[in-house]
């Protein structure tokens, strides 16, 4: 018995749809923030399963690359969380509805 | 028990101890920062689950970017993160009541028929593929090899990661300045 690329594929798709509640169920926008980085690592977990099934590296390279939009996803992301919450004084997505008509 | 990993090579035996302890290790902490109510709590968990997921990349000979993944994840991400939270001063006051009615079973329904999906995909065998082993790719170490690809194929994707990187940097400053 040994651990194949299933096995990973699957783990990945768990975490995935973890992620996917989170951001779905909690209000508070820093949480819901971590949900979205806690879905980006489980797909990178299935480039670099797939990187081992295919015995090349771009599944690895892609992954970094996935690493450095996701730090700078999360750096613009909180600044504008933060710059909401000087407006408002609240962390909570259901607070930003200035667009509601 | 025996019988079966006696076919396997201590390599595989390996993998297989370290894949079982941190599988659900990664489950279950990323489940805890989904269900706990304080976020810094979810910060801390979803630490141990970005280590666990730097531990499955060591195990798909990923050494690089399992390094990659504590120093900038666990390490800059996270801290980030952190200096968010208490900047913000947000304790456990997640407000409970729902804005669209139904929403939390909606979401719960909807998660489970994606993972339906997903893993019936997986099991019905779309993908059954044998791994390789990343030995050939990875001569002279992962870290060179990875170097060696990225500065070649990939350098024009590189050079517009550094453009990313720099432009988010001024985005930060722009939306953290206090305009009078």
């Amino acid at each position: 018995m040994r651990v194949g690329p299933g096995a990973y594929l699957l783990l990945s798709a768990l975490l995935f749809g973890i992620g996917v509640a989170g951001v779905l169920i909690r209000r508070n926008a820093i949480v819901v923030f971590m949900c979205v980085e806690l879905m980006l690592n489980a797909v990178n977990l299935s480039f670099i399963a797939f990187a081992k099934v295919n015995g090349t590296l771009d599944g690895q390279i892609l992954a970094f690359f996935v690493m450095v939009v996701a730090a700078a996803e999360v750096v613009v992301g909180l600044g504008i969380l933060v710059a909401i919450f000087r407006k408002r004084s609240s962390a909570s997505v259901d607070d930003v509805n200035l667009l509601k008509g | 028990m025996t019988a079966l990993l006696a076919k396997t090579t201590p390599a595989e035996q390996a993998e297989l101890v370290v894949f079982v302890v941190l599988a659900p290790v990664s489950v279950l902490s990323a489940l805890g920062m989904v269900l706990n109510r304080n976020a810094v709590y979810s910060a801390l968990l979803l630490v141990v689950n970005l280590f666990c997921l730097a531990g499955f990349y060591v195990l798909l000979e990923a050494q690089f970017v399992a390094a990659v993944q504590v120093i900038v994840y666990a390490g800059a991400i996270m801290v980030l993160f952190l200096f968010v939270l208490m900047l913000l001063g947000i304790g456990n006051e997640e407000v409970l009541k729902e804005t669209i009615r139904g929403q939390r079973p909606a979401a719960v329904v909807l998660t489970v028929l994606l993972l339906v999906a997903v893993v019936g995909a997986l099991l019905a065998g779309v993908f059954e593929a044998e791994p390789v082993s990343l030995a050939p790719a990875n001569e002279g170490g992962n870290t060179q090899a990875i170097g060696r690809i990225l500065f070649t194929r990939y350098v024009f994707a590189f050079e517009a990661a550094g453009l990313l990187l720099v432009v988010a940097a001024v985005g930060a400053l722009v939306l953290g300045k206090r305009r009078p």
